[in-house]
C-alpha cells in the first residue's frame, strides 16, 4: 500500500499538528478518499497501522461521516441540497432534474459510464444562494435546470478530455 | 471508569424521594440510591464500565436543575434533593420505552432473552404497553459473527454494554459502533465476522436478546430450565458458572452456562470455557455403560460386573504381589472429597503410597515456602483490588482467563501497577507499568536477582536499567501480590516467597486444572499426605487414619509407569486422567491390569481392562480449591443415566474389596444429613441413595455417598481447611491456608511438574470433546491468513 | 463562490473587509490586520477578558453564551495544555455566514483565535472547518502558512516571548460535530459523539486540557472589539447583546443574502426592507428565525428585535442567525417533514430519545404528508416531540423537537387539512430520498 508523495507530505505535516496521532484521522481520511476515489480497504489497514488503532476503529469513524465512502462514486459526485432553504427554492426539482438528466434513480447511484454519481445531501452552507449543489468540492448556486445542464455538460466534457 | 469511591472517607448526605441518605463522596447518584434500596432503571449504565448517559432511562429530577439529569453520570452532592419517581420522571421513562419499542421487533415469544430481558421488565414496570407507533419498523437480518456470537440489530437497543465489556473489560476491542442515527449498528472487527476471544461476555451483558450464542439460541426458555450455580471444570481459576439444565431422555441435559447471578468470585466474568465448553457432556462419544475388555474388545457390562471384576483383581494382585504392585493415578478435575477419598482408600485399604497425579505446579515447594515464611497466599478476589501485582511467567490471558480479568480490573479501576516478568510477549504487557522480558528459562535467575544476587542479572538478557527500575519500584510497593507460573519451582519458590514476605507481599502459585490445587492439598502424592504432611515426617499423626499408612513413600507417576512397563506394577487405576496422551510411546498402559474412570475412551482408556463411565464436575456435588486456595461448592446440576460419580465408584470398589466403608466415610452417626444438595435437582439420585443404604442395612440419616461427610473430615484433619460449612452452603467462597502446614521435610520434585499447555480455546483431553471449542479452534486456524506476497 | 450583497442598514464590523482582497496578508495588514493581537499581548489576559466582558459579545454559534465569561472559566493554572478551538463546522440549515468570513477574511479568524489563546493562556489554537468547505480550508491553510511565514504564529510571536501555534483541521460531513463536545471528539479523530458534561470544555476539553470553543464569527469579532474597545462594540447592539451579527437571509425573499446588522434589529424590517420583501408577490406565511432548530414565527409575531433575549421572550431563539422566510404557497407539513428528515439524518444515534424520536417523527410525518395520516397522528407527533425535549444527551434532540412542536402548535389546521386521505393542499409531494443512511 503506497500513498502518493503529496499524500505522504500531507500526512507528515498533519502529524505535527497534534499531541495525539490519531487526531489527524478525519481530515486525512478525506484526503485518502480524494486520492483513491474512496477509502479503500488497503488504506484503512494502512492508516490504522500508522495511527496504532484497529481497522475497526477506523471503520467506526468512516461510517459516521457522511462524506466518507468505502465504495467508489462517480468521477464527479453531484451533491444536491434539498434541505429547507433549497427546498423552498426548488431544491427537490433540481435533484429530480439532475437525476433525470443523468438517468439515475436511487440515492448515490453512479451513472453507467462512471462519470457521475448523484447524491441528495443536507445543507451545504449555501442557503442564501439556494438552490445549490456541490460537484465534488465545487459549489454551484442559484441553480436553474438550464444552469444545471450547462454545468453537467462542462463536467462531462472535462471527463471525456482526460 | 475509575473507582472514585475507593479512598473516600467523607460522606455526603442528600435527600431522595423525601428520605435522607448518605454515601461516600464521589458516589454516582444511581449507586447511592441502589445502596439504599432505591432502584433507578438503567440500560446503558453498568457498574465498572465507562459512563455513557445514552439510554436516558435513569433521568431524575434534581432540585435547582432546570432539566432532568441522568443519575448514572451525576455524582452525589451535599444537600442534593432528588425525585426518582415523580410524575415527570415516570413519564420520561415511559416515553423512552415507547420510543425504543417503536422499532423493536417484539418477537419476545421466540427471543432467547424472553423472560430475562431488561426491556421486558421495564416495559412491564412503566407500562408502555399500547403502541402509538403505526409505521413500518426498520428491519435488518440477523448475522452470525463467529462460531459463538449472533447479532440481531432490530432487537438491539444500543446500550453499548457489549462494546465496553469487550474493550474495557476484555481488552479485546472487537466490537464497534458504526453508522450513525437510526442507522447505528454494533459491528464486529472483521467486517462481517469476529476475531476475538469468544468469551461471550458481550452476549451475557446484553440486556435484551440482540446478542445470542450459537449454543443456546432458540433452544429453550429460561423458565423451562433449572439453574444451578457450580464451579467451572476447566482452568484453575474457579469461576462460578450457573448451569441451566432441562430434563432430557438421558437424564437432564445442560442447555447453557452463564453467570447471571454474578455471585461467584468471578462476579461478571466467564471465559469461553466456563460459558460454552459444557457440551462435551453430551458428546456422542461419551461412554455411559461400564466396559470390560474381552479378547481385546470392549463389551458392555453392568456396574456390578465391572466393580466386582475390579475388586477381585485388586484383591488378587494384593495377595500375590503386595501393595507395592498397585498404582493409583488421580485427577486434577475431581473434587476434593474424591481426591481425599481416593488417596485414603489407596493408603488405608490398598495399603500403598503409589499414588500421584499430573502435577502442573510445584505446590509442595509452595506450601513449604509459605509455611516457613509465615507468608500469606492471596485470593482471586484480592487481585482485582491489589495496588500492585508482580507476574512472573505464565500467560494468564490464555491459561488463566479470570486471573487476567482480575489483573485488568485492578489496573483499569484502581490504577494498580502491574509488573510483568516473562520470556514471551504476553498480552497483559498492555496493562503493565514495568516489563522485563527475560531469556527463556531464566525465571529462577530473576528471582535470584530480586533477592539481591545482582550477578544473576547476567543470565536474563534484559537491560540492567530495566531490571533496576523494576526492582526499585517493587521494593517501594505495599500490598503487592506476587503471581507466578509453573516456570518457578523448587528452591526458586522458596527464594521468591522469602523475598516477597519481607516486603509484605501475598502469593499465588498458578496451576492449570480446575482442581489441581485440591489434588495437591488432598495429598495425591506418593510422599505427601493431605495437608502436605510428609509420609516420613512426624506431623502425619495429626491424621486420624495415618497409622494405617505405609511408612515409606510410594512410586511417583513416572516410576509407576516404569513399574507398569517392567511388570513391577501389576494393576493400575487411573481416575479422570489421561497419562497416555502425554507419554504416547510408553508401553506401561498395555501391560498391567488397567482400570480407567473417565467420560471418554481416551488414549489411556483404550488400553483399559475395565472402563468405568464417570460423571463430571457438573454432575456431582463436592468442593474444589482453585489455584489461589479459594474453596468453593460444586452443586450437582445435570445428570446422565448410566454414569456414576468417582466418589461413588470408589466407595463401591472399597465395599466389594471388603473394606469398612464407614471407616472411609464415617457416615454412621454423622450429624449432617444430606439435605439433597448432593443429589441435585434429580429425584433419581435420592432413590439410588436409598436403595444402596437399604439394601445393605445401613439405613441412616446420612449416606456414605454423601461427599459432604468427607468434607467434614477434611475440614477437621487437613491443615488450613477448617472452613465454615454454613458459609459454603450459602454459596460463599472459603479461604484455605497453607500457613498451618509443617514445612520441615516437605520433599520437592520440581522435575515432576509438567504444565498442561492449555490455551484459551483448549482444555486438556476434555476440551477435545467440546464441539464449541473445536469449532472456535478451527475458525482461528482458518483465520490465519497467508502471508501477503510483496 | 457566494455573492455578496449590501444594504444601507448594515453596520459592517465583521464584514468590513469582505470583497477587499483581505485573504492576501499584506492587504489584511493594510486593513488593520494583526494590530489587535499585538495590542492584546500588551494588555495581558485579565484586561482582554474584561474588554470582552464589556463588549457584551455573545457566542454566534447559536447558544449566545457571553464570550468573556466563557473565557474567564478557563483555569489559570492547568497541568495539561490549554487550547482554543474555532468552530467552523457551520451546518445549521439556513446558516451560511461563517463561510463568507473564511472566504473573505480568514486572517480575522486566526487573529481572533490568537487573542482568545492569549487571554486564557493557551499555546495552540485549532481552526476546524467543515469538510464540504474544502475551498475554504485551502484558503485557511494558505492564510495560516502566510502568517507563519511572517512569524505571526509559532514561537515568540511578535517578539513577545509568547509561543502560539495555529493549526487548521477539516471535518468530513456531520452536523452533530458542530456541537462543541462532539467537535472535540472529531478533532481527536473519533466519531462525533458528544461528551458527558460536566466537566465542561473550559475545564476538561481537547486531550483533557482546558479548552475554549468559539464560533468562527465570534472569534472574527474579537480583533475588532480589541481595537475599538468593548464598550464601543457593546453600544452598537442592545442591552446584554453587544455588537453586530451576520444574518443569513434565505427562502422566499427578494434579496436573500448575508447581512451584518446590529443586534436588536427588527425582524420585520429584515424581511421587508433589507430582504426586499416576499418574492413573487406572495405573502409571508412563517419565518424560521434562527436556523432550522428554532420554533417558527407567524406573520403577526415578527415585530421582534433580533437579540437573544427578545427572541426568547417571543418563544423562539436567535440561534445561528439564519432567517428562513416561508411564503404562503408553501406546505408547512412538507417543510416540517424536511426539517425532521435533516435531524434524523444527522442524529449521532447515541441516545434513545433522539435516535428513535427523529426516526419515528420522520416516518410519521412522511406518511402523514403522503396522505395516509390519521387524526391521532397530530397529537402523537406532538407527544413524541415533547417527550424528546430536554431528555436527550445533547441539544440536537431539542433542536429537532422544538421546530416540530412549533409547527403543530401554530399550523395545526394545515396538518388537519392533510387528513382523511386528502392530498397535500399545495400539491407538493415530498420527493426527498433522504433519510436513508446507506453506508
Ligand atoms: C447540534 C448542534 C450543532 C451545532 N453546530 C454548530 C456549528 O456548526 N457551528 C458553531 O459555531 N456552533 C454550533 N453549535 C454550538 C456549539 O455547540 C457551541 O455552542 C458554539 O460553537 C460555541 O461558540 P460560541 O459561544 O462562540 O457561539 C452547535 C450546537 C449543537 C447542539
Ligand atoms: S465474545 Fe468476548 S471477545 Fe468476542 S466480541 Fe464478545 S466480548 Fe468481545
Ligand atoms: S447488542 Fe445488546 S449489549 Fe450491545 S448495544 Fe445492543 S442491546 Fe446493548
Ligand atoms: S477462567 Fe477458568 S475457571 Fe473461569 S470460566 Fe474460564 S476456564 Fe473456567
Ligand atoms: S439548505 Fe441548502 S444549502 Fe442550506
Ligand atoms: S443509565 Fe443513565 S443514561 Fe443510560
Amino acid at each position: 500500500m503506497k500513498f502518493s508523495e503529496q499524500l505522504e507530505a500531507r500526512y507528515s505535516e498533519m502529524l505535527t499538528h497534534y499531541p495525539v496521532k490519531r487526531s489527524l484521522l478525519v481530515p486525512f481520511l478525506l484526503y485518502i478518499q480524494d486520492e483513491f476515489g474512496y477509502v479503500t480497504d488497503d488504506s484503512i489497514e494502512e492508516i490504522a497501522k500508522r495511527l496504532e488503532i484497529s481497522p475497526l476503529e477506523v471503520r467506526n469513524v468512516i461510517s459516521y461521516y457522511s462524506m466518507l465512502r468505502t465504495k467508489p462514486s462517480g468521477k464527479y459526485n453531484v451533491q444536491v441540497c434539498t434541505n429547507i432553504c433549497c427546498q423552498l427554492r426548488g431544491g427537490e426539482e433540481m435533484l429530480g432534474h439532475v437525476r433525470e438528466k443523468l438517468g439515475v434513480k436511487v440515492n448515490k447511484e453512479v451513472t453507467s459510464d462512471g462519470i457521475f454519481s448523484v447524491e441528495e445531501v443536507e445543507c451545504i452552507g449555501a442557503c442564501s444562494w439556494a438552490p445549490a449543489m456541490q460537484v465534488n468540492y465545487d459549489f454551484h448556486e442559484n441553480l436553474t435546470p438550464e444552469k444545471i445542464d450547462q454545468i453537467l455538460d462542462e463536467y462531462r466534457q472535462k471527463a471525456v478530455q482526460e | 471508569m475509575a473507582d472514585v469511591t475507593q479512598n473516600a472517607t467523607e460522606n455526603v448526605t442528600l435527600t431522595v424521594n423525601g428520605r435522607t441518605i448518605s454515601a461516600p463522596k464521589g458516589t454516582l447518584l444511581i449507586e447511592a440510591c441502589k445502596q439504599h434500596g432505591i432502584e433507578i432503571p438503567a440500560f446503558c449504565y453498568y457498574p465498572g464500565l465507562s459512563l455513557q448517559g445514552a439510554c436516558r432511562m435513569c433521568l431524575v429530577e434534581i432540585e435547582k436543575m432546570p432539566k432532568m439529569q441522568t443519575a448514572c453520570t451525576t455524582p452525589i452532592a451535599e444537600g442534593m434533593v432528588v425525585q426518582t419517581e415523580s410524575e415527570k420522571v415516570v413519564q420520561a421513562r415511559k416515553a423512552t420505552l415507547e420510543l425504543l419499542l417503536a422499532n423493536h421487533p417484539l418477537d419476545c415469544p421466540v427471543c432467547d432473552a424472553g423472560g430475562e430481558c431488561e426491556l421486558q421488565d421495564m416495559t412491564y414496570k412503566y407500562g408502555a404497553g399500547e403502541s402509538k407507533f403505526i409505521d413500518i419498523k426498520s428491519h435488518r437480518d440477523e448475522q452470525q459473527w463467529s462460531p459463538i456470537v449472533f447479532y440481531d440489530r432490530p432487537r438491539c437497543i444500543l446500550c453499548y454494554r457489549c462494546v465496553r465489556v469487550c474493550g474495557e473489560g476484555m481488552d479485546v476491542w472487537a466490537l464497534g459502533i458504526q453508522n450513525r442515527g437510526q442507522g447505528s449498528v454494533i459491528a464486529p472487527n472483521k467486517g462481517d465476522s469476529l476475531d476475538c476471544e469468544e468469551c461471550g461476555m458481550c452476549i451475557d451483558i446484553c440486556p435484551v436478546g440482540a446478542l445470542t450464542s450459537a449454543s443456546y439460541r432458540y433452544k429453550t426458555r429460561p423458565w423451562e430450565m433449572t439453574h444451578v450455580g457450580t464451579v467451572c471444570t476447566h482452568c484453575g481459576d474457579g469461576c462460578v458458572t450457573t448451569v441451566g439444565v432441562r430434563r432430557s431422555e438421558t437424564g437432564s441435559e445442560i442447555v447453557r452456562c452463564d453467570n447471571r447471578d454474578r455471585s461467584g468470585i468471578n462476579v461478571d466474568f466467564l471465559c469461553i470455557k466456563g460459558r460454552y465448553a459444557y457440551d462435551f457432556a453430551a458428546n456422542p462419544e461419551r461412554i455411559t455403560t461400564p466396559l470390560i475388555k474381552r479378547d481385546g474388545k470392549f463389551v458392555s457390562a453392568t456396574w456390578s460386573e465391572a466393580i466386582e471384576l475390579v475388586a477381585a483383581k485388586f484383591r488378587e494382585t494384593l495377595a500375590a504381589s503386595g501393595p507395592q504392585s498397585i498404582g493409583v493415578i488421580g485427577s486434577n478435575r475431581t473434587t476434593n472429597e474424591e481426591n481425599y477419598l481416593l488417596q485414603k482408600f489407596a493408603r488405608t485399604v490398598l495399603g500403598t503410597n503409589n499414588i500421584d497425579h499430573h502435577r502442573t505446579a510445584d505446590f509442595p515447594s509452595f506450601a513449604r515456602a509459605i509455611a516457613a515464611n509465615k507468608a500469606q497466599t492471596a485470593s482471586m478476589s484480592e487481585v482485582a483490588t491489589a495496588p500492585a501485582i508482580l507476574l512472573i511467567g505464565s500467560d494468564p490471558t490464555e491459561q488463566h482467563p479470570l486471573l487476567a480479568w482480575q489483573i485488568r480490573t485492578a489496573v483499569r479501576r484502581r490504577s494498580s501497577r502491574l509488573y510483568v516478568v516473562n520470556a514471551n510477549e504476553i498480552k497483559l504487557t498492555r496493562q503493565a507499568s514495568h516489563i522485563a522480558k527475560i531469556a527463556i528459562g531464566t525465571e529462577a535467575d530473576f528471582v535470584s536477582y530480586l533477592s539481591g544476587n545482582t550477578a544473576a542479572a547476567a543470565n536474563l538478557g534484559t537491560a540492567p536499567e530495566v531490571l533496576e527500575k523494576l526492582r526499585d519500584a517493587l521494593s517501594a510497593e505495599s500490598g503487592l501480590i506476587i503471581v507466578f507460573g509453573p516456570e518457578l519451582r523448587g528452591e526458586a519458590i522458596d527464594a521468591l516467597v522469602s523475598y516477597g514476605s519481607r516486603i509484605g507481599a501475598k502469593f499465588i502459585c498458578l496451576a492449570d486444572y480446575s482442581n489441581s490445587r485440591g489434588a495437591a492439598d488432598m495429598g495425591l502424592y506418593p510422599d505427601l499426605l493431605p495437608g502436605y504432611h510428609a509420609i516420613a515426617g512426624s506431623s502425619r499423626s495429626a491424621l486420624a487414619w495415618a497409622s494405617k499408612v505405609p511408612a515409606t513413600p510410594g512410586f511417583d507417576l513416572t516410576r509407576m509407569l516404569d513399574g507398569a512397563a517392567s511388570g513391577a506394577v501389576q494393576a493400575l487405576w487411573v481416575v479422570g486422567s489421561n497419562p497416555a496422551a502425554r507419554y504416547p510411546e510408553n508401553t506401561a498402559f498395555s501391560r498391567p491390569f488397567l482400570v480407567v474412570q473417565d467420560m471418554f475412551l481416551t488414549e489411556t482408556a483404550q488400553h483399559a481392562d475395565v472402563f468405568l463411565p464417570a460423571a463430571f464436575a457438573y454432575e456431582k456435588a463436592g468442593t474444589m480449591t482453585n489455584t489461589c486456595g479459594d474453596l468453593q461448592r460444586l452443586k450437582k446440576a445435570s445428570d446422565v443415566h448410566g454414569v456414576k460419580s468417582d466418589f461413588e465408584i470408589i466407595i463401591r470398589i472399597a465395599e466389594k474389596i471388603g473394606a469398612d466403608v464407614n471407616e472411609l466415610v464415617p457416615f454412621r452417626g454423622h450429624t449432617f444429613a444430606d439435605a439433597g444438595q448432593s443429589r441435585g435437582a434429580q429425584s433419581g439420585e435420592a432413590d439410588r441413595n436409598a436403595v444402596f443404604t437399604e439394601a445393605r442395612g445401613l439405613a441412616s440419616r446420612t449416606s456414605p455417598l454423601d461427599p459432604l461427610i468427607t468434607l467434614d473430615e477434611i475440614s477437621k484433619l487437613v491443615p488450613g481447611y477448617a472452613v465454615s460449612r454454613l458459609d459454603l452452603a450459602a454459596g460463599n467462597m472459603q479461604r484455605t491456608e497453607l500457613v498451618q502446614i509443617e514445612p520441615a521435610g516437605i520433599p520437592s520434585h520440581p522435575e515432576m511438574v509438567e504444565p498442561a499447555g492449555n490455551a484459551l480455546f483448549t482444555s486438556g483431553t476434555l476440551g477435545r470433546y467440546s464441539t464449541t471449542l473445536n469449532s472456535v479452534v478451527e475458525k482461528h486456524r482458518n483465520a490465519i491468513e497467508p502471508i501477503e506476497a510483496d | 463562490m457566494a455573492n455578496l450583497v449590501s444594504h444601507p442598514d448594515e453596520v459592517k464590523v465583521v464584514s468590513r473587509r469582505f470583497g477587499q482582497g483581505a485573504t492576501n496578508l499584506d492587504r489584511y495588514l493594510e486593513l488593520d490586520g494583526y494590530k489587535a493581537v499585538r495590542k492584546a499581548l500588551e494588555m495581558g489576559p485579565d484586561a482582554i477578558i474584561n474588554e470582552m466582558k464589556a463588549s457584551n459579545l455573545r457566542g454566534r454559534g447559536g447558544a449566545g453564551f457571553p464570550t468573556g465569561m466563557k473565557w474567564s472559566f478557563v483555569p489559570k493554572q492547568s497541568a495539561k495544555p490549554k487550547y482554543v478551538l474555532c468552530n467552523g463546522d457551520e451546518s445549521e440549515p439556513g446558516t451560511c455566514k461563517d463561510r463568507l468570513i473564511f472566504e473573505h477574511d480568514p486572517h480575522s479568524v486566526i487573529e481572533g483565535a490568537m487573542i482568545a489563546a492569549i487571554a486564557v493562556g493557551a499555546h495552540a489554537a485549532y481552526i476546524y472547518i467543515r469538510g464540504e468547505y474544502r475551498y475554504l480550508l485551502e484558503i485557511m491553510q494558505k492564510a495560516i502558512a502566510d502568517a507563519y511565514a511572517r512569524g505571526f504564529c509559532g514561537k515568540n510571536i511578535f517578539g513577545s516571548g509568547y509561543d502560539l501555534e495555529v493549526y487548521w483541521h477539516g471535518g468530513a460531513g456531520a452536523y452533530e460535530v458542530g456541537e462543541e463536545s462532539a467537535l472535540m471528539e472529531s478533532l481527536e479523530g473519533k466519531r462525533g459523539i458528544p461528551r458527558i458534561r460536566p466537566p465542561f470544555p473550559a475545564v476538561v476539553g481537547l486531550w483533557g486540557g482546558p479548552t475554549v470553543i468559539n464560533n468562527a464569527e465570534t472569534l472574527a469579532s474579537v480583533p475588532h472589539i480589541i481595537l475599538m474597545g468593548g464598550k464601543q462594540y457593546a453600544e452598537i447592539g442592545v442591552e446584554r447583546n453587544g455588537g453586530t451579527r451576520l444574518f443569513s437571509l434565505s427562502g422566499h425573499v427578494e434579496r436573500p443574502g448575508v447581512y451584518e446588522l446590529p443586534l436588536g434589529f427588527n425582524l420585520r424590517k429584515v424581511i421587508y426592507e433589507v430582504g426586499g420583501g416576499i418574492a413573487n408577490g406572495h405573502k409571508l406565511k412563517a419565518v424560521v428565525p434562527g436556523g432550522s432548530s428554532v420554533p417558527c414565527l407567524k406573520p403577526e409575531e415578527i415585530d421582534v428585535a433580533l437579540d437573544f433575549d427578545s427572541m426568547m421572550k417571543a418563544g423562539t431563539m436567535l440561534g445561528s442567525g439564519g432567517i428562513v422566510v416561508i411564503d404562503d404557497h408553501t406546505c408547512i407539513v412538507k417543510f416540517a417533514l424536511r426539517t425532521i428528515q435533516f435531524y434524523r439524518h444527522e442524529s449521532c444515534g447515541w441516545c434513545i430519545p433522539c435516535r428513535e424520536g427523529t426516526d419515528w417523527l420522520s416516518k410519521s410525518l412522511r406518511r402523514f404528508h403522503a396522505g395516509a395520516g390519521v387524526a391521532q397522528d397530530i397529537d402523537n407527533i406532538r407527544y413524541l416531540a415533547e417527550n424528546m425535549l430536554g431528555r436527550t444527551f445533547c441539544p440536537l434532540g431539542d433542536a429537532a423537537a422544538m421546530p416540530i412542536i412549533g409547527f403543530i402548535k401554530k399550523f395545526r389546521e394545515e396538518f388537519e387539512a392533510h387528513l382523511d386521505g386528502r392530498p397535500c393542499p399545495f400539491g407538493q409531494h415530498a420527493a426527498s430520498a433522504l433519510p436513508v443512511l446507506s453506508h
